[in-house]
C-alpha cells in the first residue's frame, strides 16, 4: 500500500442514463480509488453495464459528471470526451460481457493492435514504418516485449500464433484482459470477467486482478456476478438495483446491509455457491501471494 | 452415404421442371422487332433442350457429386483459418510469378497480342490489389471503386492535354486527386454501416459516370477524350520520329517498332502493380494495417482500445483510391483514348469479384482470380456473346464452391516464434 | 403551378414503381441481411415476361382489355416468381451462414447472368410497345397553355400499387406467414428451433419480392412502352436507394422511399436537368444517411455492447 491509496481515481456524480422513458441508471454517485478494486454488483438489469458504457464512451450520459483523475495529475471529464478518445487519451480500458476479440487475427496480433496509438506515433503515421526506420523498429520491439510479457503472464505463450477465435473460452477471457492491459490504462473496467469460468479459473482470475492492482497501481472497476470473486478481492462495493445506488462501502459491511440482502442476495439464492466451492473459498487466504499465473 | 438412384432421378426431374418453367417465357418465345412493332416467334425446341440439359447435368452432378458435396460442406467454416506455420510455398509462388512476369516478353510465346493482353490483366491485378486494401483488409464494401479509376484516367488525360505535363508528373497528381476524392466521399459516409456504405459508393460511382457523360465542356461527354499523350521512356518518345527530339529507337540505335511501346507499357504496369503489392505487404505489418484488419473484425473492440475508426477507415479508403488513380492514368496513357463507357458499374463488380474470389486479403489469390475472371475470357473473345454470361456464372459457381475465396488462409502479420525473446520465454510451472 | 402538378403526378407514378421494387429489397434485407443485387434484373425479367404476355394475348385473340391485362398480370407474376425462387435456391441458399460478402458476390454474378441471358435470348435491341391504355383526365386550369393530364393508366398504376401494398402490409401484420417472417427476421436460429421452416419462409420472401417486381415490370412496360435488358440495373439501384432512404427492413419505409425518389427525380428533371436526375436522387440519399443513418422510418439501433 502506498500514499496514493485512497485518492479517488474516478468520481461519478449524479449519473443518469435514459433510454426512451426508462432510466437505466438513475442519479448514481460513487467514487473509485486508485490502487483499489471497486466492484459494481446488482441483479441482472440493474444498469451495471450501462454505467460501463457511459464510462467508456459507448453511451453519452443523459445527465451526470464523470471525472477521472489519474496519478499523472491530469483531469478528464469523461462525459465530454467522445468514443475512442476515452481509451486513447484518458486511459480507460475495458473488456466486454460477451468477449470481443479480433477473432480472425492471431493472439499476438490482438495484443499488438492494443498498442496501436503508441505504435502509430512511433511510425510517424506509417511513414517511418514504411521506410523501416530504426526508431520504429525499436518501438515495435518494445511492443512485442510488452505483448510477450502479458502472454507469459496469462499462460498464452504457446498459443501466441494461433487465431484468437480458436482459443478455449477461459483463455479468450484472459486474452481480453491482456489486451486491455496492453493499452497501459489508468483504469481497467472488467465486465463480468469470471462469467463462464470454472472455480479454479475464477481463483486464478482473482489472483491475477490482485496482482495487477498491486503491481501497476491502477484502479480496477469490476462488474461481477460471482460473489466468491467479488467478496474476496474487492476493496469497495457499489450495489445497484433498478439503476439506483442502494449501498456502497467495504464488502464486509455491504454484505450485511439489509437493503442489499433484500434486493440482491435475498432474491438470487441460486447465486449461492455449491458447498465444495465455498469450502475452497475458505481455504484461500484473503491476500493471495503474487505468484505467476499457472498455465491451464 | 449410399447413392439413391431413385431419389436422384426424382430430384433431377424436379430440376428439369423448374428449368422448363424458367425457359418457357424467355427462351420459348422470341420478340422480334419489325417496323410495325413486335411479333412473337416460338422456339419450344430450345425449352426442351434446356430442360433436358438441366436434367442430365443435375443427374451427373448428383452421381459424381457425393464426394464434391462433402468437401463443399467441409469448407464452409466461418472463422478465417490462420496458416499454422509460416508458409514457405506462398513466397516461393510469389517470386516465381514475378519471375514469369518479368521474363514473359522474352519468351518465344510472346507476341504483341499476348503482351497486350497481359498488360490488361496486370491493370486488373493492380486494381484488385488496390481495392484489397479497402475491402480485404479494412472490410469496407466499396461498390464504386471504378470511380477513382475514372478520376485518375481523366485527371491524366486532361492535365497532360491542357498543361502538357508528362506522364511521370501526372501520375502522382492523379493518385493524389483520386485519394482526395476518396477522402471527400469517405468523410461523411465512413461512419455508416457496411451495407449503407456499399450503396453510397455504388451511387458515387454512378454519379461520377453521369458527370463524365454530361459535363461536355470538360470531359467531352460520351465521345470521350482522344489523342492522350503516350508515356515516354524517361523522356524519350516511343514514336517513329518527333521533330526536334530524339526518340527511343534513335537513341538506342534500334530500328523503329511499335512493339517497343507495347513492351514498355507492359513493364510499366508491371512495376506499378508490384509497387502496389509491395506497399500492401508492408503496410499490413504496420500498426495502421493491423488496425484495418482489427476494424474488419470488430469495430466496437477497436474503439475500446482507443483506435479512431473514422480516421483509420478513411486512410484505407484514400490509399485504395490512390492506387486506382495510378492505374487510371496508366489506362489513359495506354489507350490514348478514354470515354465514360470504360468506367461502368460492371468494372467495379469485376474488380470486387477479383478481390473476393481471390480470398479476402490474399495477394496471390487476387492474381489467380484475375487470371480466371479477366485473363481466360480474353482468350475467348470470339465467343463475345457468351463471355459475360460465363463470367457471371463463374462468379456464382466459385462462390458456391469456395465462399471464402480461392486462397482463404491468412498469414499473421507477426509471429512470436520468429522474434527472439528478450525475456525468459518459459512459463511458470504449477506449484 | 400546372407544370408542378404534372411533375407531381409523374413523380408519384414513378415512385409507385420504385416502391414496388424496393419492397423486394427491403424484405430480403430484413430477413437475411443481404443486398439481393439480382432483384433489379428480376424486375427486368418481369417486364419482358409481361411484354411477351401482352403479345401472346393478342395472338390468342383476347381483345377485352381488362381481361387481357389481368391474364398478363397473372402470367407475369407466376413466371417471375419462379425466377425469384430459383435464384434464391441456386445462388443464395447454399451460402447461408457463410462469409458475409459471399452472397453479395454471388448476387452480382447472378445479376450479370440474368442480364446476359435475356440479352442472348431476346436480343439487345430496345423493345417498343404500342400504348394499350390511352386517354385520361385533363386537369389544366382554365385558359392555361400548359396541359396537365392524369392518364387512366397513371390512376390504375397508383391504385394497383396502393392496393398491393395495403394487402401486403396486412399479410405481414396478421397472418401466420407474416408472423413466421418477422420471427425469422429477429432470430433465424431461434425461429427454426421453434419449428418454423426457415428455408420456406425465406423462399416465400423471395417469391413475394419477385411477384411485386413483376407487377412493377408490367407497369413499366405499359407506361413507358419501351424496355431492354438493361433497365433492371438502374431501376434496381434506385429502388435499393429508396429502400435505404425509407429505412431498410421497413415496409412503409420502402414505399415512402420509393415515392420520394420518384418525386425527386420527376421534379429535378422538370426544373433542373434531366441528365443529372440520378445525381439528385443519390445526393438526397447521402444527406439522409448522414443526418439520419437508419433511414426515414428505420428503427434507430441502440448499440448493444
Amino acid at each position: 500500500m502506498n500514499a496514493e491509496t485512497g485518492q479517488p481515481l474516478l468520481t461519478v456524480e449524479h449519473l443518469s442514463m435514459r433510454f426512451g422513458g426508462l432510466f437505466a441508471v438513475n442519479d448514481l454517485s460513487f467514487a473509485a480509488n486508485r490502487r483499489e478494486i471497486t466492484a459494481i454488483i446488482g441483479p441482472n438489469g440493474a444498469g451495471k453495464t450501462t454505467v460501463f458504457n457511459c464510462l467508456t464512451g459507448f453511451y453519452k450520459p443523459t445527465v451526470g459528471r464523470l471525472t477521472l483523475s489519474p496519478p499523472s495529475g491530469a483531469r478528464f471529464l469523461l462525459e465530454r470526451i467522445d468514443g475512442f478518445r476515452i481509451a486513447k487519451e484518458a486511459g480507460v480500458a475495458r473488456t466486454f460481457q460477451n468477449i470481443r476479440l479480433f477473432a480472425g487475427m492471431s493472439v499476438l496480433e490482438n495484443l499488438m493492435v492494443a498498442q496501436h496509438n503508441r505504435l502509430m506515433r512511433a511510425s510517424v503515421y506509417s511513414l517511418a514504418g514504411l521506410l523501416g526506420l530504426a526508431g520504429y523498429r525499436a518501438a515495435e520491439r518494445r511492443a512485442l516485449d510488452l505483448a510477450r510479457h502479458w502472454l507469459d503472464r496469462m499462460g498464452l505463450l504457446a498459443q501466441a500464433d494461433q487465431t484468437a477465435g480458436s482459443l478455449p473460452y477461459g483463455l479468450q477471457r484472459r486474452l481480453e484482459i491482456a489486451r486491455a492491459m496492453c493499452t497501459e490504462p489508468a483504469m481497467l473496467c472488467l465486465d463480468e470477467p469470471a462469467a463462464g469460468l470454472n472455480p479454479r479459473e475464477s481463483q486464478e482470475l482473482s489472483r491475477l486482478l490482485l496482482d495487477i492492482r498491486g503491481e501497476f497501481g491502477i484502479g480496477i472497476l469490476l462488474i461481477e456476478h460471482d460473489m466468491s470473486v467479488v467478496m474476496q478481492i474487492s476493496d469497495h462495493l457499489v450495489v445497484l438495483d433498478h439503476g439506483a445506488l442502494i449501498a456502497q462501502g467495504p464488502p464486509a459491511r455491504v454484505s450485511n446491509d439489509p437493503a442489499v440482502i433484500r434486493a440482491y442476495l435475498g432474491t438470487e439464492e441460486d447465486e449461492a455457491l455449491p458447498p465444495e466451492v465455498a469450502g475452497d473459498l475458505v481455504a484461500v487466504p484473503h491476500s493471495i501471494p503474487s505468484a505467476g499465473q499457472p498455465p491451464c | 452415404m449410399r447413392p439413391n438412384l431413385r431419389g436422384m432421378v426424382k430430384d433431377s426431374l424436379a430440376a428439369a421442371i423448374v428449368a422448363a418453367l424458367l425457359a418457357v417465357p424467355l427462351l420459348g418465345f422470341h420478340l422480334s422487332g419489325s417496323a410495325q412493332g413486335l411479333t412473337l416467334d416460338y422456339r419450344f425446341g430450345w425449352v426442351a433442350i434446356a430442360s433436358l440439359a438441366v436434367f442430365c447435368g443435375r443427374l451427373a452432378l448428383s452421381l459424381a457429386g457425393t464426394a464434391v458435396g462433402r468437401s463443399l460442406r467441409r469448407r464452409r467454416q466461418v472463422v478465417l483459418p490462420l496458416s499454422g506455420r509460416p508458409s514457405r510455398i506462398r513466397p516461393a509462388v510469389g517470386w516465381a510469378l514475378v519471375a514469369v512476369a518479368l521474363l514473359l516478353p522474352w519468351t518465344p510465346l510472346a507476341d504483341r497480342n499476348l503482351i497486350d493482353k497481359a498488360t490488361l490483366l496486370l491493370i486488373y491485378i493492380m486494381l484488385g490489389w488496390g481495392l484489397n486494401i479497402v475491402v480485404g483488409l479494412a472490410g469496407l464494401l466499396d461498390l464504386g471503386y471504378v470511380a477513382f479509376y475514372a478520376v485518375g484516367a481523366y485527371c491524366y488525360a486532361l492535365v497532360s492535354q491542357q498543361f502538357g505535363l508528362s506522364f511521370w508528373l501526372c501520375l502522382p497528381l492523379a493518385g493524389a486527386l483520386s485519394a482526395s476524392f476518396g477522402v471527400l466521399l469517405g468523410f461523411p459516409v465512413l461512419r455508416l454501416r457496411g451495407d449503407y456504405l456499399a450503396i453510397v459508393t455504388l451511387g458515387f460511382g454512378e454519379i461520377v459516370r453521369v458527370v463524365l457523360l454530361n459535363w461536355q465542356d470538360v470531359t467531352n461527354g460520351p465521345i470521350g477524350i482522344s489523342g492522350i499523350a503516350r508515356p515516354t521512356f524517361f523522356g524519350l518518345p516511343l514514336l517513329a520520329s518527333v521533330p526536334g527530339r530524339t526518340t527511343f529507337h534513335e537513341f538506342f540505335g534500334l530500328p523503329f517498332s511499335t512493339d517497343h511501346r507495347i513492351y514498355f507499357l507492359y513493364y510499366l504496369i508491371l512495376a506499378l502493380a508490384l509497387a502496389t503489392n509491395l506497399f500492401t505487404l508492408r503496410i499490413r505489418r504496420l500498426p495502421i494495417g493491423r488496425a484495418w484488419e482489427a476494424l474488419r473484425e470488430d469495430e466496437t473492440a477497436c474503439r475500446s482500445l482507443g483506435i479512431d475508426p473514422t480516421k483509420t477507415k478513411l486512410s484505407a479508403f484514400a490509399l485504395g483510391a490512390m492506387f486506382a488513380g495510378f492505374a487510371g492514368s496508366f489506362f489513359a496513357t495506354r489507350q490514348g483514348f478514354i470515354s465514360p463507357e470504360s468506367f461502368t458499374f460492371i468494372e467495379s463488380a469485376i474488380i470486387l469479384a477479383i478481390v473476393v474470389l481471390g480470398g479476402m486479403g490474399s495477394q496471390i489469390g487476387i492474381v489467380l482470380a484475375a487470371v480466371l475472371l479477366v485473363g481466360l475470357p480474353e482468350w475467348f473473345r470470339d465467343l463475345q456473346q457468351y463471355r459475360m454470361l460465363a463470367f457471371g456464372g463463374a462468379m456464382v459457381v466459385i462462390m458456391l464452391w469456395r465462399p471464402r475465396g480461392l486462397l482463404a488462409s491468412r498469414e499473421p502479420t507477426v509471429r512470436l516464434a520468429e522474434r527472439p525473446a528478450t525475456l525468459d520465454a518459459a512459463g511458470e510451472v504449477l506449484p | 403551378m400546372d407544370y408542378l402538378l404534372q411533375q407531381l403526378i409523374n413523380g408519384v407514378t414513378l415512385g409507385a414503381v420504385y416502391g414496388l421494387i424496393a419492397i423486394g429489397y427491403t424484405m430480403v434485407y430484413g430477413i437475411i441481411g443481404m443486398i439481393n443485387f439480382a432483384h433489379g434484373d428480376i424486375y427486368m425479367i418481369g417486364a419482358f415476361i409481361s411484354l411477351i404476355g401482352l403479345l401472346l394475348v393478342g395472338v390468342l385473340g383476347i381483345t377485352y382489355v381488362p381481361l387481357a391485362l389481368l391474364l398478363v398480370l397473372v402470367l407475369a407474376v407466376l413466371f417471375t416468381a419462379v425466377y425469384g425462387w430459383a435464384v434464391e435456391r441456386l445462388a443464395y441458399r447454399p451460402l447461408r451462414g457463410s462469409v458475409k460478402l459471399a452472397p453479395l458476390i454471388s448476387a452480382i454474378g447472378m445479376s450479370i447472368v440474368l442480364q446476359n441471358y435475356v440479352q442472348l435470348a431476346q436480343g439487345a435491341r430496345v423493345k417498343p410497345l404500342q400504348p394499350i391504355i390511352r386517354g385520361g383526365f385533363d386537369l389544366s386550369s382554365a385558359n392555361a397553355d400548359y396541359h396537365v393530364t392524369l392518364s387512366y393508366l397513371q390512376i390504375i398504376i397508383v391504385l394497383l400499387t396502393v392496393a398491393l401494398m395495403a394487402g401486403f402490409t396486412a399479410v405481414i401484420k396478421a397472418t401466420p406467414l407474416g408472423r413466421a417472417q418477422r420471427a425469422t427476421e429477429q432470430d433465424m436460429t431461434m425461429a427454426s428451433l421453434l419449428g418454423i421452416d426457415v428455408d420456406r419462409v425465406i423462399s416465400t420472401t423471395f417469391v413475394i419480392g419477385a411477384s411485386l417486381a413483376a407487377v412493377a415490370g408490367l407497369i413499366v412496360t405499359l407506361y413507358y412502352g419501351v424496355i431492354d435488358f438493361y433497365i433492371g440495373f438502374v431501376a434496381g439501384i434506385k429502388a435499393f436507394t429508396a429502400a435505404v432512404l425509407g429505412g431498410i427492413g421497413s415496409l412503409p419505409g420502402a414505399i415512402l422511399g420509393g415515392l420520394l425518389i420518384g418525386l425527386i427525380e420527376a421534379l429535378w428533371s422538370g426544373y433542373f436537368s434531366i441528365e443529372y436526375k440520378d445525381v439528385a436522387a443519390f445526393g438526397v440519399l447521402v444527406m439522409v444517411l448522414i443526418f439520419r443513418p437508419t433511414g426515414l422510418l428505420g428503427k434507430p439501433e441502440i448499440e448493444k455492447v
